[in-house]
């Protein structure tokens, strides 16, 4: 076990430099020179010139990669272009909302798509699982930002129970102003993981429902809700468990949305910044900084297996 | 036996289960008595649908509610009447009044659970002992089925046992409360003949130290003969015959009773002519696979699967290769049909070596070699006629589309099936005319090799005497040579001319099968043919 998570993660480190290539390349081969942009729409050609040579991008392409290798393996993600700040403590700084609404989004999720989907297996067929199902669907269809500023509307412009936008870090402002501030991102962004969540627990849990053990745990006298709590949630788990680390994967791509939606100061804003001003070390940092997350997560629900099923062992 | 006067435990009285609409027929079981007295055992015996499983599910009360209704009778177990309970008092009669043993204890228990607690979540249901006398009580329970070092065992999970241990524990976690009935559907049908023959002797044994009413469901008369008091005989869902166990067995009078007994293959070889020494089709030397998983930073584990394993096979010949599950048997045949690689060792056909051959240059001799499979219903692809699936073969092999179809015409009528069937898919056929499907698949290749790998296990035993006769014919018709896998001896007895004894991937015996049955030599074997079920009954004499 101890042995796989050194193996897994000494594998990470191939993986990172394959990416941090791509992402080399990929900005180097995007139209548009970063130089001029910085430069502004004044710039006399001489000046974009300068900038050019400061970045270091007259440089052939293969020294350009090399510069960049060398620093990442120092764990330096460069100097942003803009804000002259180091990348990493632009990541660092705005890493929080970040992080805390992603915590925020998983919990709700779960806590909601998982009885859901269960209650949908367990009356498979009938008006709640159908309920459940279309609610699936309709979370599905719905964009982030459409939805966001449906409930910024009913809920905090017409019922004022909610703040419009905004941040509060709890660490200052203490968890009830946090917590009022986060309720809308977290619903927002929570819809379309509860509907995935929701259908893939249903799903799975249907299928074990199914399993011999299930008639076993029956001719026991069990009652259903306890078969369904210790008999078919944690045999159902692994594939759960799986979509749920997807999911937060593919939170980054909300994360960017809502947190513009709500003004939240996080990576997400970050990201679209960057974006916008063609900042390249911010973004290669960010797209980096965000593999490595990935690549993190997958570690973990791989690990997490142990957990549900005894016979899974690294 | 002693006490069978007293009232019975388990009385059905006109029991009949009404089937959904649509379906084949209108009840699942029509009009079903029978009684289970205390300290008996009365085997249940029927082919597939039969009704028999549907019988004990509705006692049990596990039917699917929507699907099966009863509609008709009674069911009285100690004088209480199931049928009029609720779903609340069902489930406090389930597992203590009467629990049940399944067939395939792998996936009866729960994977993730351990073993001891799936017991003592029995007696959480049913009493309010504490954890420290549940668990005492679950031990105890753990040692009166003879499982080994029941302290440990109780922390293992469901995969860290062999087949017969978790049988065991299926059947101790049924009476660890003591229960008036024990229902066992097909408890020892997924177990290795050795392991069935254990279980079956714990299983008597329970029975009379408890002084229980054993309801038990079976399709294997060898099975019956051990173990039933009383034999009840099913078809289609009605209660054909029942008597004592003798009666049944050698007196029986219904027509089918009489016709499945006689289908039960007798464990005497029938006599065989010397055959005349024909050309050899198949030789197999020093095949060897191994499976090993070595890894990075980790040492390899390696598994034996087959071990110098020598055979001929020649044409016109039938070789029996025998042996329990793990045995190595299914490896060998997969080997030589190269649906696996072999590790080493030389494989002989048509003067050809074709054990490490690549596949471009095998691909003339894979016609020369067809296998039949076990399971007749996942082996064909059931979104593909019949005739697709059996002119694929040939018309891979440059035959033109017209002959490929007259071939598959000509082959349907060899084994005993319409032409006209061709253009129906798989589902539309029973169990029995799909393995003739699949016989009349491999032979549009015109084989010199035909594999069969328990190719009649999953069969019915009626059907099962058909199509190892079909088997036969078709051995005789087209000069085959048949390499034929089994775990059944009573099987191999009545197909084979020799016969190849397999345990742990080694060949311990070998010889002609009149010989090896009269006096076999390897402890093994020996212990293989004690272990055969109902081996002092003849069955065959009403065939």
């Amino acid at each position: 076990m101890y042995l796989y998570v050194i193996k897994r993660i000494l594998a990470t480190i191939p993986v990172m430099v394959i990416v941090a290539l791509f992402v080399f390349l990929m900005l180097r081969l995007a139209p548009g020179d970063p130089a001029a942009v910085i430069a502004g729409d004044y710039a006399t050609a001489e000046d974009v010139e300068r900038i050019r040579a400061q970045l270091g991008l007259n440089d052939p392409i293969l020294v350009q990669m090399g510069k960049w290798l060398a620093q990442l393996a120092r764990g330096d993600l460069g100097t942003a272009i803009f804000s002259k700040l180091p990348v990493t403590t632009l990541i660092g700084q705005r890493l929080e909302p970040t992080l805390l609404l992603a915590l925020s989004t998983i919990t709700f999720t779960v806590l909601v798509a998982v009885p859901l989907g269960t209650l949908a297996a367990y009356k498979a067929g009938s008006w709640i699982d159908r309920l459940v199902m279309l609610f699936s669907v309709a979370g599905f269809s719905v964009p982030v930002f459409v939805l966001g500023y449906i409930l910024i509307y009913v809920l905090s412009m017409q019922l004022k129970i909610l703040p419009v936008q905004g941040y509060k870090s709890p660490f200052e402002y203490g968890l009830w102003q946090f917590a009022r501030h986060m309720i809308l991102p977290t619903l927002t962004l929570s819809v379309i993981y509860i509907a995935l969540i929701a259908r893939m627990t249903r799903a799975s849990v249907q299928e074990v429902l199914q399993e011999d053990y299930v008639r076993t745990a029956r001719a026991k006298g069990q009652s259903e809700f306890k078969i369904l709590m210790r008999h078919a949630l944690r045999n159902a788990a692994v594939p759960i468990v799986t979509v749920i680390g997807l999911g937060i994967a593919l939170m980054i791509g909300g994360v960017v949305v809502t947190e513009s939606v709500f003004n939240i100061p996080g990576l997400g804003r970050l990201v679209l910044d960057a974006v916008l001003a063609r900042d390249y070390p911010v973004i290669q940092g960010l797209i980096l900084f965000f593999s490595f997350v990935y690549i993190l997560i997958n570690l973990l629900i791989d690990l997490s297996y142990t957990l549900f099923d005894p016979r899974i062992k690294y | 036996m002693s006490v069978q006067d007293s009232k019975p435990v388990l009385e059905i009285t006109g029991l009949t289960v009404r089937l959904p609409e649509g379906a084949d027929r209108e009840f699942a079981i029509e009009d079903v008595s029978l009684s289970v007295a205390r300290g008996e055992v009365v085997c249940v015996v029927g082919e597939s649908g039969s009704g028999k499983s549907v019988t004990a599910f509705t006692v049990m009360g596990l039917i699917p509610k929507k699907d099966l209704v009863p509609v008709a009778g009674s069911i009285l177990l100690q004088g209480e009447d199931l049928l009029k309970k609720s779903d609340r008092q069902m489930r406090a009669l389930r597992g203590e009044k009467m629990a049940m043993v399944f067939q395939e204890p792998m996936t009866a228990l729960n994977p993730v659970i351990k073993v001891g607690d799936q017991i003592a979540e029995l007696l959480e249901i049913h009493t309010n002992m504490s954890g420290s006398a549940r668990k005492k009580r679950v031990i105890e329970a753990m040692d009166d089925v003879s499982l080994p070092d029941p302290k440990t065992m109780y922390n293992s999970y469901p995969h860290q046992l062999s087949g017969g241990q978790r049988q065991r524990i299926m059947i101790a976690m049924a009476l660890a409360l003591e229960p008036g009935l024990l229902i066992a559907d097909e408890p020892t049908t997924a177990l290795d003949v050795t392991t069935q023959a254990e279980v079956l002797a714990l299983i008597k044994d329970i029975q009379r130290r408890h002084g229980m009413g054993v309801m038990f469901i079976t399709h294997d008369f060898g099975v019956v003969a051990d173990i039933a008091d009383r034999v009840v005989v099913m078809q289609n869902g009605k209660v054909v015959e029942q008597g004592s166990r003798d009666e049944i067995l050698r007196n029986p009078t219904h027509p089918y009773t009489k016709m499945l007994i006689g289908s039960v293959p007798s464990l005497t070889p029938p006599d065989r002519p010397e055959p005349e020494v024909a050309e050899i089709a198949l030789e197999a030397h020093h095949l060897n696979k191994t499976y090993g998983s070595r890894g990075f930073l980790t040492k390899g584990r390696v598994v034996h699967a087959a071990q110098d394993v020598e055979l001929i096979v020649r044409r016109g010949e039938t070789l029996g290769v025998v042996g329990e599950s793990g045995s190595g048997k299914s490896t060998v045949a997969r080997c030589i049909v190269r649906l696996i690689d072999p590790t080493s060792g030389d494989i002989t056909i048509d003067g050809a070596n074709i054990a490490t051959m690549p596949e471009r240059e095998l691909r003339p001799y894979r016609k020369e070699i067809q296998i039949v499979f076990q399971d007749p219903y996942r082996s064909l692809n059931p979104r593909r006629t019949v005739g697709q699936s059996i002119v694929e073969g040939p018309m891979n092999y440059g035959l033109g589309a017209a002959e490929a179809l007259a071939r598959a015409e000509e082959l349907m009528r060899v084994v005993g099936l319409a032409p006209e069937a061709l253009d129906r898919f798989p589902h539309q056929f029973s169990g029995g005319q799909r393995q003739r499907i699949c016989i009349a698949r491999a032979l549009a290749m015109e084989p010199k090799v035909l594999i069969a790998d328990e190719a009649v296990s999953a069969l019915d035993v009626s059907v099962q005497s058909q199509v190892l006769r079909l088997l036969h014919d078709v051995r005789e018709r087209f000069d085959l040579a048949m390499l034929f896998i089994t775990h059944d001896l009573r099987v191999a007895a009545q197909i084979c001319d020799r016969i190849m004894v397999m345990q742990h991937g080694v060949v311990v015996e070998e010889g002609r099968t009149a010989e090896v049955y009269a006096n076999p030599q390897h402890p093994y074997t020996q212990s293989l043919l004690a272990a055969a079920p109902g081996r002092e009954m003849d069955f065959a004499q009403f065939a």
